[in-house]
C-alpha cells in the first residue's frame, strides 16, 4: 500500500531530471567551460531565471494550494537579499580599506577602518556612521540567519495577527499589499540606514572571491540557484503531497468545513505562510548576488503583483506551472524590456515593446484568467488525464 | 444514560429577531433524538452554537462529565472534543478524492507537523475502507468527491462523521433530496451510529422521523413546543396547530 513519495508524485522526478538535464546543458554552453556559446551574462539572467522561479513555486503552495493571495512574497524575497547584500557590501569594502590603508605610515585603528568603511558605503546619503540595522553585517553567518529569520519572523507574526482575525479574501490580499508598501517605504528612507532610494550595490563581487572570473562565478550561482530550485521543488511537493496536502486544499475550498473537522485553520495557514515567505527569501539571497544590485523598487507592491500574473499563466495548484509561468513570463518581459524585440511599424504608429510589454502581459492574464483558468500548465492534462491536483 | 450535552436557557438574535428563545435540551449518551420544526424555527441555528458557529446571547451550553462549557471553545476545538456535524447543504471536499475525504476526517492528531511527520497516525487505510463500506461508497473511493451523485455526498459527509468518532452526531436534513431506498439506507446507518453514541437529527419528513422510531424534539420560533414519541407530540395540540395543521 505504501508506496514511495517519488512514486506517488511522478511529476517531481521528471521535473528533477529536467532541471538537472538544463544545468549540464547550461555549464557546457557557458564560457566558464570554455564553449563559450552562451555569454556570461545570460548564464546570470539564467540563475535569475530559476530564483524567480523557487519564489513562484512558493507563491503557488500559498495561493494555489492554500488560498492565501498574498501580495507581499515579494518583499519577503527583497528581505532576502538585502541580507545577503548587507554581508557582501560591507565586507567587500571592508577589503577595499585595509587594501588602502596598508601604505599608511602607522597602522591604522580599528576604529579608523570602520570609519572608512562606513564614509565608503554611507557616503551616498550623507553619513558615514553605521546604523544599528547593520550591526551584524560583518559576519556572514549571521547574515545567512536574517535571511531566514528576518522575514520568516515577519511572516508569523503578521500572519499570526491576520488569520487570527479571520481576515480573508481580498481583505487579506490588500492587508498583505499594505504591509508590502509600507516595507518598500520603510527601505527608501535614507533613516532606515540601507542608503535609501540608492539600495545596495556591487553585489556581484563576492569578498574572498576576487581571484575567480565572473564567467565561472556565475557558473556556481547558476548551480546554485538550480539546486536550491530543486530542493525547494521536492520540499513544497512533499507538504503539498499527502495529507497534510489533502488539508491544505480543503482550506482553499471551503476552510469554515475544515474547522468543524477539528482541525485549527489558523495555525495551517500561519505554517504555509511562513514556510514559503521563508523559501522565497532564500531565493531572494541567491538572486541579487547574480543581479548584482539592490533597491527599494524592487520590494514595491507591484513585482508581488507579478508574481501572481506569473503564478495565473503558468497554473495555479501545480507546482511545475509556477515554474513555468515564472520562466516564460520573466525571460519574455526581459526580451521585451530590454529592446532585443522588434518593433511593429503600423505606418502610422510604432508600437515599441518596451512600453507595450506590459499592455500585452496584461492582456495575456486578463485572457488566462477568463478562457484558461488553469494557465499554461493545463495543457500537461491534455497529455495524461488525470483527477486532482499534482504538484 | 447519562447526560452528555446541557442546553439550557439560550437565545439569540439577529438583527433583533429572535431565532433562538430561551431554549433547553438535554441530550443523553447514547442516545437518538429527531428535532423536528417548520423552516425557520431555528433547527439549524440550534446547530451552529453547539458548534460553535454562533455565540449565543445568553445561555450555557454544558458538555461531558467534567461539564465544560462549549460557549468559550473555537469550533476546531469543539470539533477535537467530540461533537461532528453533517450540514444540510452537503459539503465535501470536492476537488478531492472519497478517501482523501475520510482521510481527512479520521480521528487523529491534527496538528500541521503531525499530518507531515505523519505521526501517531495508524491504521488510516483500513479504516477508510471500513467506513466506504458501510457508506457503499468502496468502490468510489477513488473516484473525486465532485463527481458524486448528492444522495452519495450526503453519506460521505455522514461517512466522515463516522471517521471522526464524535460522542455526539449532529445531523441536519440527512435525507433531503434521496429516493426512498437512499432514506432506508440512512436512517439504519443512524440507528447503527446512535448504539454507542448521541445523535441528533434535524429533520422535516416525518416518514425518515417515524422509521428513527426516537424521541422528539418539535421546535418553532426558536424554544422547545413539546418533548416525547412521535405518537405523543403528534397529539399534542399545539403541535398540530403550528406544524402538522398546515
Ligand atoms: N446568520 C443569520 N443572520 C440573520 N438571520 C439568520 C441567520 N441565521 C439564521 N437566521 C434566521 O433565523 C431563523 C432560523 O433559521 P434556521 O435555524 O436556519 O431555521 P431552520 O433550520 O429551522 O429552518 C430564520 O428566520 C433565519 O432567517
Ligand atoms: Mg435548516
Amino acid at each position: 500500500m505504501e508506496r514511495s513519495f517519488i512514486a506517488k508524485n511522478p511529476s517531481v522526478l521528471w521535473f528533477l531530471l529536467g532541471l538537472a538535464g538544463f544545468t549540464i546543458v547550461i555549464t557546457i554552453l557557458s564560457e566558464a567551460s570554455g564553449a563559450a556559446l552562451i555569454s556570461t551574462s545570460f548564464v546570470k539572467t539564467l540563475g535569475k531565471t530559476l530564483c524567480l522561479c523557487l519564489v513562484a513555486i512558493a507563491m503557488d503552495v500559498v495561493w494555489g494550494y492554500c488560498g492565501i493571495l498574498s501580495l507581499g512574497h515579494f518583499a519577503f524575497f527583497g528581505i532576502g537579499g538585502y541580507a545577503i547584500g548587507m554581508w557582501l557590501m560591507y565586507a567587500r569594502t571592508e577589503d577595499i580599506v585595509i587594501a588602502s590603508l596598508e601604505n599608511a605610515t602607522l597602522p591604522p585603528t580599528p576604529d579608523e577602518i570602520t570609519n572608512a568603511i562606513g564614509t565608503q558605503i554611507f557616503g551616498v546619503v550623507g553619513s558615514s556612521d553605521f546604523p544599528m540595522i547593520w550591526a551584524f553585517s560583518h559576519s556572514l553567518t549571521l547574515q545567512l540567519l536574517a535571511v531566514a529569520l528576518v522575514p520568516g519572523l515577519l511572516a508569523l507574526v503578521f500572519g499570526w495577527l491576520a488569520f487570527r482575525s479571520r481576515v480573508t479574501g481580498v481583505y487579506l490580499s490588500i492587508l498583505t499589499q499594505a504591509m508590502t508598501l509600507a516595507l518598500s517605504l520603510y527601505f527608501f528612507q535614507n533613516d532606515t540606514g540601507l542608503r535609501g532610494n540608492n539600495g545596495l550595490s556591487g553585489l556581484q563581487n563576492i569578498p574572498g572571491l576576487e581571484a575567480v572570473s565572473q564567467a565561472t562565478l556565475s557558473l556556481w550561482f547558476f548551480w546554485a540557484s538550480a539546486f536550491a530550485l530543486g530542493v525547494g521543488y521536492v520540499l513544497f511537493a512533499w507538504i503539498t503531497a499527502g495529507k497534510l496536502g489533502s488539508v491544505i486544499r480543503a482550506i482553499r475550498d471551503n476552510e469554515a468545513r475544515v474547522r468543524f473537522l477539528g482541525y485549527h485553520v489558523e495555525s495551517y495557514k500561519l505554517f504555509v505562510f511562513t514556510i514559503t515567505a521563508i523559501i522565497a527569501a532564500i531565493a531572494g539571497a541567491l538572486y541579487y548576488p547574480q543581479a548584482g544590485i539592490i533597491n527599494p523598487a524592487e520590494i514595491a507592491p507591484i513585482a508581488s503583483i507579478y508574481l501572481a500574473v506569473w503564478v495565473a499563466i503558468g497554473g495555479r495548484g501545480r507546482l511545475y506551472g509556477a515554474v513555468i509561468g515564472a520562466a516564460v513570463v520573466s525571460l519574455m518581459s526581459s526580451w521585451f524590456t530590454g529592446g532585443k524585440a522588434p518593433d511593429i511599424n503600423l505606418g502610422f504608429y510604432v508600437i515599441g515593446w518596451t512600453d507595450w510589454w506590459l499592455v500585452l502581459l496584461g492582456l495575456t492574464f486578463v485572457a488566462v484568467t477568463l478562457f484558461f483558468p488553469k494557465g499554461i500548465g493545463g495543457l500537461f492534462d491534455l497529455l495524461q488525464p488525470r483527477k486532482g491536483d499534482a504538484p | 444514560m447519562n447526560t452528555l450535552l446541557e442546553v439550557s436557557g439560550v437565545s439569540v438574535s439577529f438583527d433583533g429577531f429572535k431565532a433562538i428563545n430561551n431554549l433547553s435540551i438535554q441530550i443523553a449518551e447514547p442516545e437518538l433524538r429527531a428535532i423536528i420544526g417548520p423552516n425557520g424555527a431555528g433547527k439549524t441555528t440550534f446547530m451552529d452554537i453547539l458548534t460553535g458557529k454562533t455565540k449565543p446571547d445568553e445561555g450555557r451550553v454544558i458538555w461531558g462529565e467534567k461539564s465544560v462549557s462549549l460557549l468559550g471553545m473555537s469550533e476546531s476545538q469543539i470539533a477535537q472534543s467530540g461533537i461532528g456535524r453533517k450540514f444540510q447543504k452537503p459539503t465535501v471536499f470536492e476537488a478531492q478524492t472519497v478517501r482523501e475525504n475520510i482521510v481527512m476526517a479520521l480521528k487523529n492528531p491534527r496538528g500541521p507537523f503531525d499530518l507531515l511527520f505523519k505521526r501517531r497516525v495508524d491504521d488510516s487505510a483500513d479504516r477508510a475502507r471500513e467506513i466506504s463500506d458501510e457508506i457503499g461508497l468502496s468502490d468510489a473511493l477513488d473516484q473525486t468527491a465532485g463527481a458524486l451523485s448528492h444522495g452519495q455526498k450526503q453519506w460521505l459527509e455522514i461517512g466522515m462523521l463516522l471517521a471522526q468518532d464524535p460522542r455526539l452526531l449532529l445531523v441536519d436534513e440527512p435525507a433531503a433530496g434521496m429516493s426512498p431506498s437512499e432514506r432506508e439506507h440512512t436512517t439504519d446507518l443512524l440507528v447503527r451510529a446512535a448504539r454507542t453514541r448521541a445523535v441528533v437529527v434535524v429533520e422535516h419528513d416525518m416518514e425518515f422521523v417515524r422509521r428513527l422510531n426516537c424521541k422528539v424534539t418539535v421546535l418553532h420560533q426558536g424554544s422547545v413546543l413539546a418533548e416525547g414519541s412521535l405518537d405523543h407530540v403528534t397529539k399534542n395540540q399545539d403541535v398540530v396547530d403550528v406544524y402538522l395543521g398546515r
